[in-house]
C-alpha cells in the first residue's frame, strides 16, 4: 500500500494533486463527471474584490506543447464566491479547498483575505502577485521583494489560515522575491504562474490573443517551473506547491523531489478534463516503479 | 460530458475546405447543437467541432479548414481513431412553442441546423430553411435539407446561387413565428434587428478547454458574463448582447 499524503502546514492532503487557478474554474463543472473528492486539494478560480468580466476576445493562443492565455481575472467577486461557489462546492466536495485571492490594491487583497479567512470550508490562502493578465496590479506585486513582501505582511495581519504566496516567473531572481515573503510571514510559497508570452497571426498581421500578450503556461513550461521549485526549496524553510507544466505521475514526482511539497496541474486540465484523476490513479504504480513507499519521503531529496 | 474514443468510418471533401467526417462509437449527444472537442497528435488544445448529425452511434462532422488543426484532421484516414470529449455545451432549447420556425445558417455555421431540422421535425414541427454562403461552389447541405422536404432557401454574396445577397435578403420570402441561426459574428449582427420573432443563436469563440473550466471563451450577455462552451453556445436574442 502506498502513501501518498502530504501534509502542508498543518492541511492533511490525501494525495499531493491540486487542481491550479484557473484551470478548474470553482469546481462544479468537473464534479459532473468524475468524484472530485479524489483530489488532493482544489485551488479555485482567482478571486477579487469586486466582480470582473475580465479581458476582451480572443484570451487563448496554442503554441508548441503550450498555450496563452489572457483571460484577466474574471470573477464574480469575493462575496459571491463566498455566498455562491464555495457554498456549492462544498455540497459536492469534503476534501480541502484554497481561495486564490488576487487584488489591484493592497487594501483589496487585505480585504479579500480578510473575508476568506472567515468562511470556514477555506483551508489555504494562496495570494496571487502574479497574474500577468492585468494592469496595475497582480504581477506588479510579485516582480519586486518589497511589494511582494509588503502584500505578504498586510495579508498575514489579518488572517489566522496558512498563506501560500503565488509568485510569477517573470523576474530576474526567484530566490529573492521567494526569500521577501518567506521573511514577512508568508506560510508557503506557490511557484509558479504563467510566462509572459505572445503570438501573432502573421495572415492578419496582429497579436493572436486581444490583449496582445499572455500566461504562457503548459507542457512546455515544466523545466521552468521545476527549476524555480529547486531554487525556492532550497533557499527557503517554508514548503512550495509545485505548479508549471505537470501533466503525469512522473512530473508530480519529479516536482517533489525538487522540492515541492503539493503539486498543482493547470494548462492540462484544459486539453484533458480527466488530467488530475489520471494523475492521481498513476501515481502508486509510478511510485512502485521508482521505489518510492511514501511521497512524503522524496520531498526535496534531490540536493 | 464524456471522453470517448471514436473511429473514423470516413473523411471526405464535400466542397473546397469543407470536410465531411463519420466517426463511430459515440453514444453521447443530447441535443441539436451541441459540439465535440477532438484531440489531435501534436497540438496542445483540442478542436471544438459542432454536431452535423448523430444516428446509431454515428456522429457526422462538417469541418471547415481554416488552420493547421483541422488541416490535420483533413488528413486522416478511415479506420483511425480519434480522443474526443462528446456532449458539450448546451444545445438548441426545442421545447419552444412554435409552428413554423425558420432555421438560418451561414458558411459552416449550417452544419448544426441539419440534426436540429431533424429533431424538429420528430417533434411534428416543420421548419423552412435559409443557407448563406459566398459563391455557389461553397454551398453545402442544400440537397440534404430538401431531402427533408423542407423549404431551403439559398443566398449567395455574388447571386451565383439561390437569392442574391445575405440571409437577411431571404428572411421576407418566408414566414416564420421562431428562428433558430448559427453563423458568422457579423451575419448575426446583421439578423438581429432584420428577424421578426424571438430566437436562438450559436455563437463562435476560441476556446481554451470546452468544458466551462478556464473562461477563455466569454461573452457579454444581459445576464452577465456567459461561457460559450459552458453556458452557451446557444443563446436567446433576449439575453445576448451582439
Amino acid at each position: 500500500m502506498k502513501n501518498l499524503e502530504v501534509n502542508l502546514c498543518g492541511v492533511k492532503l490525501d494525495n499531493p494533486v491540486v487542481p491550479a487557478s484557473g484551470t478548474f474554474g470553482f469546481g462544479l463543472e468537473m464534479a459532473d463527471v468524475y468524484d472530485i473528492n479524489v483530489l488532493g486539494a482544489i485551488s479555485i478560480k482567482g478571486t477579487t474584490r469586486d466582480p470582473r468580466f475580465g479581458n476582451p476576445t480572443p484570451r487563448i493562443a496554442e503554441c508548441e506543447a503550450g498555450m496563452i492565455n489572457s483571460v484577466g481575472l474574471q470573477n464574480p467577486g469575493v462575496d459571491a464566491v463566498i455566498a455562491e461557489e464555495i457554498p456549492e462546492l462544498r455540497k459536492v466536495y469534503r476534501k480541502p479547498i484554497i481561495a486564490n485571492v488576487s487584488g489591484f490594491g493592497i487594501d483589496e487583497y487585505v480585504e479579500c483575505c480578510s473575508k476568506m479567512d472567515k468562511v470556514d470550508d477555506v483551508d489555504i490562502i494562496e495570494v496571487n502577485v502574479s497574474c500577468p493578465n492585468v494592469h496595475n496590479g497582480g504581477m506588479a506585486f510579485g516582480t519586486s521583494c518589497e511589494a511582494a513582501a509588503e502584500v505578504t505582511r498586510e495579508v498575514k495581519a489579518v488572517t489566522h489560515k496558512p498563506v501560500f504566496v503565488k509568485l510569477s516567473p517573470n523576474v530576474t531572481d526567484i530566490v529573492s522575491i521567494a526569500r521577501a515573503v518567506e521573511d514577512a510571514g508568508a506560510d508557503g510559497i506557490t511557484l509558479i504562474n504563467t510566462l509572459l508570452g505572445m503570438r501573432i497571426d502573421t495572415a492578419r498581421r496582429r497579436p493572436v490573443i486581444a490583449n496582445k500578450m499572455g500566461g504562457f503556461s503548459g507542457r512546455a513550461v515544466f523545466p521552468v517551473a521545476l527549476r524555480m521549485v529547486y531554487q525556492v526549496a532550497n533557499a527557503c524553510q517554508v514548503p512550495v506547491m509545485g505548479c508549471g507544466g505537470v501533466a503525469t505521475a512522473s512530473d508530480v514526482i519529479e516536482m517533489m523531489m525538487a522540492g515541492a511539497t503539493a503539486v498543482q496541474v493547470g494548462a492540462e486540465n484544459l486539453r484533458n478534463p480527466f488530467a488530475c484523476k489520471e494523475i492521481i490513479e498513476a501515481l502508486p504504480a509510478e511510485m512502485e516503479r521508482l521505489g518510492i513507499d511514501s511521497l512524503s519521503d522524496i520531498i526535496g531529496i534531490v540536493k | 460530458m464524456k471522453k470517448q474514443t471514436l473511429k473514423i468510418e470516413s473523411n471526405r471533401m464535400v466542397v473546397d475546405k469543407v470536410w465531411e467526417m463519420k466517426l463511430s462509437g459515440c453514444d453521447d449527444v443530447q441535443k441539436p447543437g451541441q459540439f465535440v472537442n477532438i484531440a489531435l497528435e501534436g497540438k496542445f488544445l483540442r478542436r471544438p467541432i459542432s454536431v452535423n448529425d448523430w444516428k446509431d452511434g454515428v456522429l457526422t462532422l462538417l469541418y471547415k479548414v481554416v488552420g493547421r488543426g483541422t488541416a490535420q484532421m483533413a488528413e486522416m484516414k478511415a479506420g483511425e481513431c480519434l480522443d474526443v470529449l462528446t456532449g458539450l455545451g448546451n444545445g438548441f432549447d426545442l421545447s419552444v412553442n412554435c409552428a413554423k420556425p425558420v432555421l438560418i445558417g451561414g458558411g459552416i455555421g449550417v452544419a448544426p441546423l441539419y440534426l436540429l431540422a431533424k429533431e424538429l421535425l420528430a417533434k411534428g414541427v416543420k421548419p423552412s430553411v435559409i443557407l448563406g454562403f459566398n459563391t455557389a461552389s461553397e454551398v453545402i447541405l442544400k440537397d440534404e435539407f430538401e431531402a427533408l422536404g423542407l423549404q431551403t432557401l439559398v443566398t449567395t454574396v455574388d447571386g451565383s446561387c439561390g437569392i442574391k445577397g445575405f440571409v437577411t435578403n431571404a428572411l421576407p420570402e418566408l414566414e416564420y413565428d421562431y428562428f433558430y441561426t448559427c453563423g458568422p459574428m457579423p451575419m448575426l449582427r446583421a439578423l438581429a434587428p432584420a428577424v421578426t420573432s424571438k430566437g436562438q443563436l450559436s455563437l463562435e469563440e476560441r476556446m481554451g478547454c470546452g468544458t466551462g473550466i478556464c473562461m477563455g471563451c466569454t461573452c457579454k450577455t444581459l445576464l452577465g458574463a456567459k461561457r460559450v462552451c459552458k453556458d452557451g453556445p446557444v443563446f436567446t436574442l433576449d439575453e445576448i448582447a451582439l
